[in-house]
């Protein structure tokens, strides 16, 4: 069998080109996921170091300097306040990444531990939690985001919590399956079998071989959460004034798309910048720790 | 005298790999007559799926191409031929079975459709004349109830029925040539001596000719006229089954004779060939079995080996064929 | 496949009696007192006592369930806090907008998406292959009001080729219906464009290794009826999938659409229930698209019925 399996390997795709190509599609991707790495960090200290960087105060109104275009006294120009785009974007910045790192840690947290219950537990258990979780995946994410906005009340933290909860499945799918695979290895068996506690095998071996597919899933989660914060921003339910994110400055100006379209594109350009860098990253991640993640599930 | 069913001559494939293209065959010729059946004979990697696969003009064309030689099959020359022509050719003047009866059919078709579909591509005609032959070539191959369970899908049927499925689907058009790539190999045991019986009864029926590939020198004595042994690339030794039990009369065969396992004798135990074949683009100088054989001399490490042809017919590429007396399974 | 899809249908009952659950929920969820929050900031006492009665709220909650649930199994979900219009009423005239959009949408990212993934899994790492996996990462990565406003200022401002605002029904004429949606419809596509993309690649890639496709080369079926028919239909399980999942976020991403291209639609509907705390409206909208999900999972799942035989047994 594994004689002619080799032969027709051979025959049929040759390895070393298709490995070149890898090699080569690899090594492409991960200069790319390179590159998103360094434009995050630089987003973050950017953010950081907003009062710093801020050449006005974010929050000073100009009435006799409103809708200035690009250039000048403002890099970005100014908004129908007469505010400070370049300033208020660095500002925006910090809104945008902090609320889309509270989103994803409630999804870590609300995902990891009924991940790690559902698989070491009995099957009533799973099966519970993984109804619950299919049932919540059954909702259009956006559409629930905005129902719980709209009961709790417009504000950040409601809206991050929200999206966090939307995203937990994700989590709690995936450690789950890791726990199960985990089991099953004879590792894990042996262990066990003298008599280690589950607390113990899981901090042992059941997080360090979720932690790949986890740094993936949350670098993409990063990503989504960043959209859903920009499109509630959008829709006035996330960050309230005078506080911005960079979701909120595409709404504000939204109404001046036609005479001051610089006070959208700049934003929409700094979301879809870092959206795709964190999805970068994630897709170069996976790559890379392709083998690892493999092993473990 | 006309020209035998399939002639191929000084066949040269060269694969694409990162130090550039290599070559995996190296003057491969070989003759089918027709009704024929012939083992091409080797261990994995000495070219016999390749060379299979060229003839059916199966290989990848971005990494793979033929830099010499001919295949020439009822006097067409097909190296070169444009690409419709040849899927013209194939599935109707020549099919392939091949080794993997629970992949080789499309999960997602009936089989009856799957080889309907084959029947109107080469004979046209309407769907129920195309369905109607697939149901008898079903027929024809052993499949009980066949107007019933052609309208079955591949998971449904068992291994060994799979693979007769997968025979009628190469008979469907009667072909004049099957390359049947080890098609009992991952079968039972008893259902390997069936699917044998089956493709000796199908060549009797159709006077189809068969070129058998496989590394197991047992079935070739069981189904073929003639044996053509491949090593690394090149064609070792040409002969009649026959004369190649008896008389091997390369080294490499003689080896591959004694590393088969014997029904008859079982107290023996199974004798192994020392080492393993040589990668491609990594070939020894001199005969490229020297490494591994048991009658080298000096002589055999830096002159390249010609195919020498013999007085009782065949060809042996072996520089001490006239001086070695070797053994053969007797 | 008819027990297939027996057991099918019967698996959504305790998924919809949780997503029922969920979306009564709701109304607990509010902070403080409900009553007051529906009543309003500056209702009397004797106002907000009656908005308690009116909703049942004095009852035990199982029973608050009960009724709600009960009216909800018939079509009613209840109605408007502020127009007293019936909630099912005003879905129901919101819902062929929001169709129009996402039947557009979906279209519009097919059209992109079944070539794009075609020809990138036939042209492996070359040029075309790039380029479709480039457009799936920027495609998934852009915020949709985004390129909303960035199509309106192209397309509707710059060179003035399509409504930057409003919708015209079908009744009015299929043309201008049809213009309407364009923007709008490439607006809410190009990310689940993106996404079938990126699956019909990998999958169509996968497929086109299997031992069956060389099979079928081998007896002379030509490359295209190889990759269109045999490559397609077992290449399509997790792109059907996929397609699935999206109608979740077409849902979602049709509220922003049609706020940035004012469309009367559901996604409309919700955002002015949310912002007014129209309880009963938000319940019914997210109880309507949850079905949605469901029968289009249910759809997805029964096409695998079809698309692979194997499922029908099982």
């Amino acid at each position: 069998m594994t004689a002619t399996a080799l032969d027709r390997r051979e025959a049929l795709a040759p390895p070393e080109p298709s490995a070149r190509a890898r090699f080569v599609r690899r090594f492409r991707r991960q200069k790319l996921a390179l590159a998103a790495l360094v434009y995050l960090v630089l987003v973050v200290l950017a953010a950081a170091l907003a009062p710093l960087l801020a050449t006005h105060d974010p929050l000073a109104q100009n009435l006799g300097s409103v809708l200035q275009q690009p250039g000048g006294g403002h890099i970005l120009g100014t908004d129908d306040l007469g505010r400070d785009v370049f300033s208020r974007a660095l500002y925006a910045g910090r809104v945008s990444l902090v609320a889309a790192a509270q989103a994803v840690g409630v999804a870590v947290v609300l995902g990891v531990i009924p991940g790690l219950i559902a698989g070491y537990a009995g099957r009533k258990v799973d099966a519970v939690i993984m109804r619950l979780t299919d049932a919540l995946m059954s909702f259009p994410p956006l559409i629930l985001a905005i129902a719980f906005v709209g009961v709790l009340g417009p504000s950040l933290t409601n809206a991050m919590f929200v999206i966090g909860v939307i995203f937990a499945p994700r989590f709690v799918r995936l450690v789950r399956g890791t726990v199960l695979s985990i089991r099953e290895e004879t590792f894990v068996e042996a262990s066990r079998s003298i008599g280690t506690p589950t607390p113990r095998v899981i901090l042992r071996h059941v997080l360090p071989n979720a932690l790949s597919p986890l740094i993936v899933q949350i670098s993409l989660t990063a990503a989504m959460a960043m959209l859903a914060e920009a499109s509630l921003s959008f829709l006035g339910l996330g960050v309230q004034p005078p506080d911005a994110s960079w979701g909120s400055m595409i709404e504000r100006g939204f109404r001046y798309t036609a005479t001051a379209p610089w006070l959208t594109v700049f934003p929409g350009l700094l979301i879809a910048l870092t959206v795709l860098a964190f999805n970068i990253l994630g897709d170069g991640l996976r790559d890379s720790l392709g083998r690892e993640i493999r092993r473990g599930s | 005298m006309t020209e035998p069913l399939l002639v191929v001559e000084g066949l040269e494939v060269e694969f694409a790999t990162d130090r550039g293209w290599v070559q995996v065959l190296d003057g491969v010729s070989f003759t089918v007559d027709r009704g024929e059946t012939v083992g091409l004979v080797g261990e994995s990697g000495s070219g016999k799926t390749v060379t299979s696969l060229t003839v059916l003009g199966l290989l990848p064309p971005e990494s793979a191409r033929i830099t010499a030689g001919s295949i020439r099959l009822d006097g067409r020359e097909l190296v070169g031929l444009p690409r419709r022509k040849m899927e013209a050719l194939r599935g109707d003047e020549l099919s392939m079975i091949f080794q993997e009866p629970m992949t080789s059919l499309d999960p997602a078709f009936r089989v009856g459709d799957q080889i309907a579909e084959v029947v109107r591509r080469h004979r046209g005609g309407s769907k129920r004349a195309a369905w109607a032959r697939a149901v008898e070539v079903l027929s024809t191959v052993g499949i009980p109830h066949a107007e019933r369970r052609a309208r079955s899908y591949p998971h449904e049927f068992s291994g060994g029925m799979r693979q007769r499925v997968m025979i009628a689907m190469a008979l469907s058009c009667e072909p004049k040539l099957v390359i049947a790539d080890e098609p009992t190999t991952a079968l039972d045991v008893t259902i390997q001596a069936q699917v044998l019986d089956l493709l000796r009864a199908m060549r009797d029926e159709f006077g189809t000719a068969v070129v058998f590939v496989t590394h197991d020198l047992g079935v070739v004595a069981d189904i073929c006229d003639r044996a053509v042994v491949m090593y690394a690339g090149q064609v070792v030794e040409r002969a009649g089954v026959d004369a190649l039990y008896e008389h091997p009369r390369h080294p490499y065969t003689e080896a591959l004779l004694s590393a088969m396992p014997q029904l008859t004798a079982r107290s023996g135990r199974l004798a192994t060939i020392p080492g393993s074949t040589p990668p491609a683009g990594a070939m020894p100088a001199g005969c490229r079995f020297h490494p591994r054989c048991g009658h080298v001399v000096d002589a055999c490490r830096d002159t390249a080996v010609a195919e020498h042809p013999l007085a009782e017919g065949g060809t042996s590429r072996c520089l001490r064929v006239s001086e070695l007396a070797l053994k053969g399974s007797a | 496949m008819l027990r297939y899809t027996v057991r099918r249908v019967l698996m959504m009952v305790p998924l919809l009696f949780l997503v029922s659950l969920g979306v009564f929920a709701l109304v607990l969820m509010i902070p403080g007192d409900p009553a007051i929050t529906i009543a309003g900031e500056n209702a009397t006492e004797a106002q907000i006592d009656a908005t308690r009665e009116r909703l049942g709220l004095n009852d035990p909650v199982l029973v608050q369930y009960a009724a709600w649930a009960g009216n909800a199994l018939t079509g009613d979900l209840g109605s408007s806090l502020f127009s007293n219009e019936s909630v099912t009423g005003a879905i129901a005239g919101r819902f062929p907008v929001t169709l129009a959009l996402t039947l557009a949408a979906m279209l519009i990212a097919l059209l992109i998406a079944v070539p794009a993934g075609v020809v990138a899994a036939l042209r492996r790492g070359r040029w075309q292959d790039r380029g479709a996996t480039l457009f799936a990462s920027v495609g998934i990565s852009l915020p949709n009001f985004w390129v909303g406003i960035l199509l309106i200022m192209a397309f509707a401002l710059a060179f003035p080729i399509f409504p930057a605002v409003g919708y015209t029904p079908i009744s009015e004429g299929v043309g201008a219906w049809a213009r309407g949606l364009v923007l709008p419809g490439i607006t809410l596509g190009t990310a689940v464009a993106a996404e079938i993309t990126r699956q019909l690649r990998g999958s169509l890639t996968d497929t086109l290794q299997q031992d069956f496709i060389r099979t079928a080369r081998a007896n002379g079926l030509s490359g295209r009826a190889v990759v269109l028919k045999h490559g397609m239909k077992n290449a399509a399980v997790p792109v059907v999938t996929v397609i699935g999942f999206q109608v979740g976020f077409l849902l979602g991403g049709s509220v922003i659409v049609e706020r940035v291209f004012g469309l009367p639609g559901l996604g409309d509907l919700a955002i002015r229930a949310v912002l007014q705390r129209d309880i009963p409206m938000i319940q019914g909208i997210v109880v309507v698209a949850a079905l949605i999900v469901m029968l289009v999972n249910l759809v997805v799942d029964l096409s695998y019925g079809w698309l692979n035989p194997k499922v029908r047994q099982a």
